[in-house]
């Protein structure tokens, strides 16, 4: 059976070049970058050369930039290590309505268990917030706001730099998940003026296990690890000396393809999604059709459930998403959804189809061929649709 | 093209097996695990243990069903369990009886959103790893016979599926011995082969369900009601804390002291007392169950006599079915049957075949 990934907002195949580069610290060049000696001091060189590659690429110094595990610990560190810093003066959190889980669950932690009162950001129906929201709902007692840059399920591209400005003008700290964007379109943390942001190696075809959180100079965050004092004892624990190195590899070669990507993902979704919706009645695109990462294309497909889809799907060797991959099993609406006031009718039925730089348009016609008989299918089973 | 199967797989060794066998048969397995409940609902400690519904027995379940190549999905039924079976469980008990959740849960979830999942996946048959066999009989109507492993015969938790769900069941383990499940198991080293059984109701993770029920009130703001402990003879004898934690046939935990054993004779909603006896005024002859199915298609004659079943390990006794209207039997037994019990199900065998079944009044 043909086997096509359309998933690639969850993750992406890691580039040959990008392994090649990581190979040697895997092998002869191991050492521990904090040792001493010969082989630490070679790690240490690569980890820094990486770590300048990343910070050019968002345009921060070397300094401000912190390697992590990934994302959801990149965002960890921003929203509790802001909170833990602030608390003796702050109690106060906003976060976007759409954030990921690894924002909305240690705002949420914060919340529940350590007494902080949380609002969230509200969207509008493409996933839009506005600035002027935002400043009503910081208080002298916010110590931060946190909203993504570009959202997983939908792509929606929020204007961050406004956000930021109304933030900074309340004297709150902000911070952005960008580990959908960083890669993709062009990220310059000087231009937003944010404080903070996380991004991440494998949602741009390099390693899965390396992360980075940029961290503005002079800010202080307490950390949620100790151990040691790598990274500046922000983040304790042995350096990923050859996940930095693929991470920088990945960065240079999507900055290299940037345009490139971004047209050909462009033209392709374009095709997808008008395709899609001229051959199946009642669907809708979730999110703006333009201000989006291109390669995401959420679909609503009103009367049947999205996992329904995605399961039927796969066993045609067809892989993409409904909701998030850590949310992907679950048969509500995704949050993302139901802030963007989707019908629950329409928010079930959402299919995420994310491409990426191996994805065709003979793949798409492969996909327009087998999506249309398994939605019929679906829907003459349904109890809640009705032909229009 | 082969025919495809959608698999139950609870991360045990008789549903490994069920998809084993199926995909040795030439079938297209699909396998998938239906995520019923969570910790956060029901309570009890995630790292704790092994059974259904945790996240080792979904891994269990991904692996063997990698091992036997097949593609594998967890579902989510969590809602609909919640909404039929557990709130139906609570309510049972709340107002004195004691239901069988698995009865529940087969015809209201495995043979409902379960079957409905296989068919929207295009599967055009699902399957269990019951103990228990399907067939079809001279007038086209679908049949359930016992297991022919008598200590894992699961025909008793079945009578409330119907033919539509049966006509699309595979139960490919019941012409098999447990032992043989789990040597076929072993042969195929599959992960499961040797990971122990669960008998209990799943969702009560500690087995007290008691404990179950109480925390299960308390968050939706239900207080039980203390009443009184009266004995048969009309003395009262003590107080209770709310009916919902009898059953008939209970001895132990009634918390009042007397000379001869006392069991729990009957819960009576009405006047919210727990009425005990001796041992001997337990055993009685004469019932009436109502939502009732008749599997094989309605009885020919309005009197009848069966082997009848009042709870999972009862052995059936044989009696007499009078069939009353809207879907009510009375049942008589020709022996007395100790604390028959309502809410349990009740199940009419003719030999190894389930005629029917259903809800002791």
């Amino acid at each position: 059976m043909e086997q096509i990934y359309l998933d690639h907002n969850a993750t992406t195949p890691v580039e040959p070049e990008v392994v090649e580069v990581m190979l040697p610290y895997l092998g002869e060049s191991f050492g521990n970058a904090s040792s001493v000696h010969s082989f630490g001091r070679d790690a240490k060189v690569a980890l820094e050369n990486s770590r300048e590659q990343i910070a050019a690429f968002i345009n921060c110094e070397p300094a401000e930039l912190y390697f992590t595990s990934g994302g959801t610990e990149s965002d960890n560190i921003a929203v509790l290590g802001s909170a833990y810093q602030l608390k003796s003066r702050k109690n106060h959190l906003i976060v976007g309505a759409t954030e990921h889980h690894a924002v909305f669950e240690p705002a949420e932690h914060l919340h529940e268990k350590e007494n902080w009162s949380l609002d969230k950001l509200p969207v509008d129906s493409e996933g839009f917030s506005s600035a002027d929201e935002l400043k009503r709902l910081i208080t002298d007692k916010t110590a931060i706001v946190s909203v993504m840059l570009a959202n997983n399920e939908t792509g929606t591209i929020q204007d961050v730099e406004a956000l930021a400005d109304a933030a900074k003008s309340k004297g709150v700290l902000f911070h952005t998940d960008a580990v959908q964007a960083v890669g993709k379109i062009p990220v310059d943390v000087k231009k937003l003026k944010i404080d903070m942001l996380s991004l991440t190696a494998h949602k741009i075809y390099g390693p899965k296990g390396i992360g980075a959180l940029f961290i503005r100079q002079g800010l202080k965050i307490s950390p949620l690890f100790y151990g040691g004092s790598h990274e500046k004892k922000r983040r304790p624990g042995t350096e990923n000396v050859a996940g930095a190195v693929g991470f920088a590899k990945a960065l240079e070669i999507a900055g290299r393809r940037m345009n490139e990507d971004h047209n050909k993902l462009a033209e392709l979704s374009d095709y997808f999604i008008e395709k899609v919706i001229g051959t199946i009645p009642d669907v809708a695109l979730n999110g703006p059709r333009t201000k989006r990462i291109p390669q995401t294309v959420n679909l609503s497909f009103v009367g049947i459930e999205g996992e329904s889809i995605l399961l039927s799907l796969d066993l045609e060797g067809i892989a993409c998403s409904s909701g998030s991959a850590c949310t992907s099993g679950s048969t509500e609406p995704s949050h993302v959804m139901t802030a963007m006031g989707k019908p629950k009718i329409a928010a079930q039925g959402a299919i995420r189809f994310s491409m990426g730089r191996s994805t065709t348009k003979k793949q798409l016609d492969y996909v327009l061929d087998k999506l249309p008989p398994i939605i019929e299918r679906l829907r003459s089973m349904s109890p809640v649709y009705e032909r229009t | 093209m082969a025919q495809k199967v959608l698999v139950a797989m609870s991360g045990g060794v008789d549903s490994s097996v069920a998809a084993l066998l199926l995909k040795e048969q030439g079938y297209d397995v699909v396998g998938a695990h239906m995520k019923l409940w969570d910790f956060v609902d029901v309570g009890g400690d995630i790292y704790k243990d092994g059974r259904c519904c945790t996240i080792d027995s979904i891994t269990d379940c991904r692996m063997v069903c990698d091992s036997i190549e097949a593609p594998f999905y967890v579902l989510n039924m969590s809602r609909e369990f919640r909404n039929t079976v557990i709130d139906n469980f609570v309510s049972e008990y709340n107002v004195g009886r004691t239901p069988n959740p698995c009865v529940k849960c087969n015809s209201d979830v495995k043979w409902n959103e379960f079957l409905r999942k296989a068919q929207e996946l295009g599967c055009d048959y699902m399957a269990t790893g019951h103990y228990a066999i399907i067939e079809k009989n001279g007038n086209g109507r679908w049949h359930i016979r016992k297991g022919v492993d008598g200590t894992r015969d699961q025909s008793y938790v079945l009578w409330g599926v119907s033919q539509e769900a049966l006509s699309k069941t595979m139960m490919p383990l019941g012409e098999l011995k447990k032992t043989e499940v789990r040597r076929i198991a072993q042969k195929y080293k599959l992960r499961t082969a040797d990971k122990a059984e669960s008998r209990e109701i799943c969702f009560v993770t500690d087995n007290n369900y008691r404990r179950f029920l109480d925390d299960w009130n308390e968050k939706r703001g239900i207080a039980f009601q203390p009443g009184e402990i009266v004995h048969a003879n009309g003395a009262v004898l003590g107080r209770h804390n709310g009916i919902a934690h009898f059953t008939i046939g209970q001895r132990k935990g009634l918390g009042i002291s007397h000379p001869t054993p006392l069991y729990v004779q009957e819960i009576d909603d009405k006047n919210n007392r727990v009425v005990v006896g001796d041992n001997d005024t337990l055993y009685t002859s004469e019932f009436e169950a109502h939502q009732i199915n008749w599997i094989g298609g309605s009885p020919d004659s309005g009197v009848f006599e069966a082997d009848i079943k009042i709870r999972y390990l009862h052995k059936p006794s044989s009696g007499q079915v009078t069939l009353l209207t809207d879907n009510r039997v009375r049942v008589e037994f020709f022996e007395k049957q100790r604390a028959i019990t309502a809410g349990q199900s009740v199940v009419f065998y003719e030999g190894d075949t389930v005629l029917g079944g259903g809800i002791i009044a």
